[in-house]
């Protein structure tokens, strides 16, 4: 099949891991992976992020797939059904607001800056090394933290997941899927026949 | 008498469980299942030839082949 440019995608996902070992506030820049795929279900109302240009899925795909690192198993059936998809994307919005808490201290200057990625929602990892900036308000380094650790966490599940079902089993309970299929849903309304139920009552008569 | 003739088979997608991640759309040979509308995958029945590329990929494993 022929490789668009798009399928080069993945190699984002390590680049901008990397870049955030050497200065936290590239971590900014992940703001792209929560805004392309919410403005183009929004615009135009299809999941095109997930399907084309997702780099994380797209990573996942290569590790698990053309290196091997996924035992190719199915996910267990809670984990595809609707309560679990929903209930992640509200505990992930829960824990994203409570980075967005831990900034606005910050900012307000209520809080000091803590120089730490949490990773997993519970283990604060030391990164003093990605941050020596003095010209920058702390509040916008706070975010850059916070945001790593978001970000990082969602890898590091995806990898776990990866290693024990299929490789990208991560789309099936990534929360921006879920919402960008939320937004998509509202967008364009349950409609038209179903072709498939079309296709077998078809055959049978 | 018995035909060992076997019959077609066709990818069907269990659309309520759908994710729409469009990992089965990637591996088709033939195009011939699509993501609909960012809901969830749907399958050209006149071009499915049932190889089952997209059922091995599928992350949610919830696409079967059957016979028709």
């Amino acid at each position: 099949m022929k490789k668009h440019w798009y399928d080069y995608l993945w190699i984002l996902t390590p680049i901008y891991l990397s870049l955030g070992c050497f200065n936290i506030l590239f971590a900014w820049l992940g703001l792209i992976f929560f805004f392309v795929p919410l403005i183009i279900s929004i615009v135009k109302g299809t999941k095109g992020y997930c399907n084309r240009y997702c780099d994380r899925g797209q990573f996942f795909a290569l590790l698990g797939g053309r290196f091997g690192l996924s035992r190719k198993k199915d996910v267990p059936r809670w984990m595809k059904s609707k309560g679990f998809r929903y209930g992640f994307l509200i505990f992930f919005f829960i824990m994203f607001f409570q980075m967005l808490w831990t900034t606005w201290l910050v900012f307000s200057g209520a809080e000091s800056l803590r120089q730490a990625v949490t990773l997993l929602w519970t283990f604060k990892l030391p990164w003093q090394w990605a941050y020596s900036g003095t010209l920058i308000h702390p509040g916008v380094a706070q975010f850059a933290f916070g945001f790593y650790g978001v970000m990082l966490t969602s890898t590091v599940l995806g990898l776990i997941t990866m290693i024990l079902f299929k490789p990208r089993s991560w789309c099936v309970y990534c929360p921006m899927g879920t919402m960008t299929q939320l937004i998509c849903k509202a967008k364009n309304g349950k409609s038209d026949p179903d072709t498939q139920k079309n296709y077998s009552r078809k055959v049978e008569s | 008498m018995e035909t060992n003739i076997r019959k077609k088979r066709k990818a069907f997608v269990m659309e309520q469980d759908c994710v729409a991640c469009g990992c089965c759309m990637k591996v088709c040979p033939l195009g011939a299942i699509k993501v609909h509308k960012g809901i969830m995958a749907k399958v050209n029945m006149e071009q499915c030839v049932g190889c089952g590329k997209c059922v091995k990929e599928c992350p949610a494993s919830i696409i079967e082949l059957k016979e028709v």
